[in-house]
């Protein structure tokens, strides 16, 4: 199968280097973007190998025609997304109209670039010093006028000692330890176990945690056991002689 | 001889014209009237005036320092005579190499700024992402804002340094678009071949 003399057309873009055929296919699969390719360079390089002799026949240039009018629809596209349906709907002369504005403005900043171009040459003579300009003082800080009488009185007021405040109303009032201690160590000389949470249920935050030191003060001692079946879970106090007998009974089973 | 010394020396607004003259030899671009009213710490008039003095001083042809109206300020450069010299031992790293695409590009954000890089791929018909970068990277153009909405594009307009480029005293001073090209000419061809399309 021979392949098309359009398609091995080579090309020479700022945006691609390789033949037309693979353009395409890059197009297609969108890893080029149809706005960055030069048209007006790929009719170019058609029309010189167009004018080499034998090189391409009249269906080549019919299937150049379709492939190039593809391409500038696509870019046509990328480029004007919004305008594409507006433009569809225009009458030949109102399209011709609006290529014409768009053209002009084009041709306009065209000439604009040229009358830069033209400028450059004839500001070239001008030289002119290029480079950082000195660092800027630091920023003053500036204070408003101020009456000296309210200032000697702001000091008055900041040398005169402070009141004494009374802090008694915050002071934590802690039950004692033994409290708990001999609570704890009657409740286990009547029963085998208790329950903790139980026992503290209804005390303010700062007695139950007196409690809990209570409970770690008997463990310390090794005077009872604890046990908990999961975090959180109730704590269960026990003897130390009923927790033994209870571990002795579980490995026997 | 004396007293016409302590004369010249006395008058303030040549005074003021030197305290001038310092401050544009330190400035590293154009500083307005503003600036050096501030700098001065005196009367914008009388600024003007010991501009007037300075510009007498530093004309082109009296000085090898040319003081120069450009990019809305007063700065001072080298006399065109002395170009060559220049030439022979400076660079002028921001308009080497302009290609005609960033030029173009330049003259649509100078004539059209701000603008974002769809709105000047929309006037040139291609992407001109490449010069924009070029024109940034050169101090040409800076970022100005961005489009209204949300996820709008990045606007660009130009810098004093092209105005300094350039040798302009603003962008005012750009030719009037409708000076440039020859837009009715294409209009009436392009028009000529849609009549004859549609008959």
């Amino acid at each position: 199968m021979s392949t098309s003399p359009v398609r091995e057309l080579e090309l020479d873009l700022d945006a691609f280097e390789g033949p037309f055929d693979l353009l395409l296919t890059l197009l297609l699969e969108e890893a080029l973007e149809p706005r960055e390719i030069d048209v007006a360079g790929i009719v170019l390089a058609f029309l010189e190998r167009l004018s080499e002799p034998d090189e391409l026949d009249l269906e080549s240039c019919g299937e150049f025609l379709v492939l190039i009018s593809a391409l500038l629809e696509l870019k046509a596209r990328a480029l004007f997304p919004e305008e594409a349906a507006e433009l569809d709907a225009l009458e030949p002369e109102e399209a011709a109209e609006e290529l014409a504005r768009r053209l002009a403005e084009y041709r306009r900043m065209k000439e604009a670039a040229a009358w830069l171009l033209e400028r450059l040459g004839t500001e070239g003579n001008r030289w002119f010093r290029l480079g950082p300009a000195p660092l800027a003082p630091p920023a003053e800080r500036r204070l408003a006028a101020q009456d000296p009488a309210a200032l000697a009185s702001a000091v008055r007021g900041l040398a005169a000692p402070a009141p004494n405040v009374s802090l008694s109303h915050m002071a934590l009032r802690f039950p004692p330890v033994s409290q708990f201690l001999e609570r704890f160590r009657r409740l286990l000389s009547r029963r085998t176990r208790f329950d903790f949470d139980s026992e503290v249920e209804g005390l303010s935050r700062v007695e139950q945690a007196v409690a809990f030191l209570a409970l770690l003060e008997l463990r310390k001692a090794g005077e009872i056991a604890l046990s908990q079946a999961a975090p959180f879970a109730p704590i269960r106090v026990s003897t130390v002689e009923n927790e033994r007998i209870s571990a002795w009974t579980a490995r026997s089973a | 001889m004396d007293s016409t010394l302590r004369l010249i020396v006395s008058n303030p607004v040549d005074r003021l014209a030197r305290t001038i003259e310092a401050l544009l030899v330190v400035a590293a671009a154009p500083l307005s009237v503003a600036d050096l009213a501030d700098a001065a710490e005196d009367d914008p008039e009388r600024i003007e005036t010991a501009l007037g003095l300075l510009r007498e001083r530093y004309a082109e042809g009296r000085s090898g320092i040319v003081l120069e109206h450009v990019a809305g300020g007063y700065a001072f450069r080298a006399a065109r005579e002395s170009a060559d010299a220049c030439a022979r031992i400076f660079e002028r790293p921001v308009e080497r190499g302009l290609s005609q695409a960033a030029l173009e590009t330049l003259a649509i954000v100078a004539y059209v700024g701000p603008c974002s890089r769809p709105e000047i791929a929309r006037i040139r018909g291609v992407a001109a992402d490449s010069a924009v970068a070029s024109l940034i990277e050169r101090g040409l153009i800076v970022e100005a804002g961005r489009e209204h909405g949300p996820g709008g594009a990045v606007r660009y307009r130009t810098t004093p340094l092209f105005e300094r480029v350039f040798g302009l005293e603003s962008l005012a001073a750009l030719p009037r678009l409708d000076d440039l090209g020859e837009a009715d000419d294409l209009r009436r061809r392009l028009l000529d071949v849609a009549s004859a399309k549609a008959s």
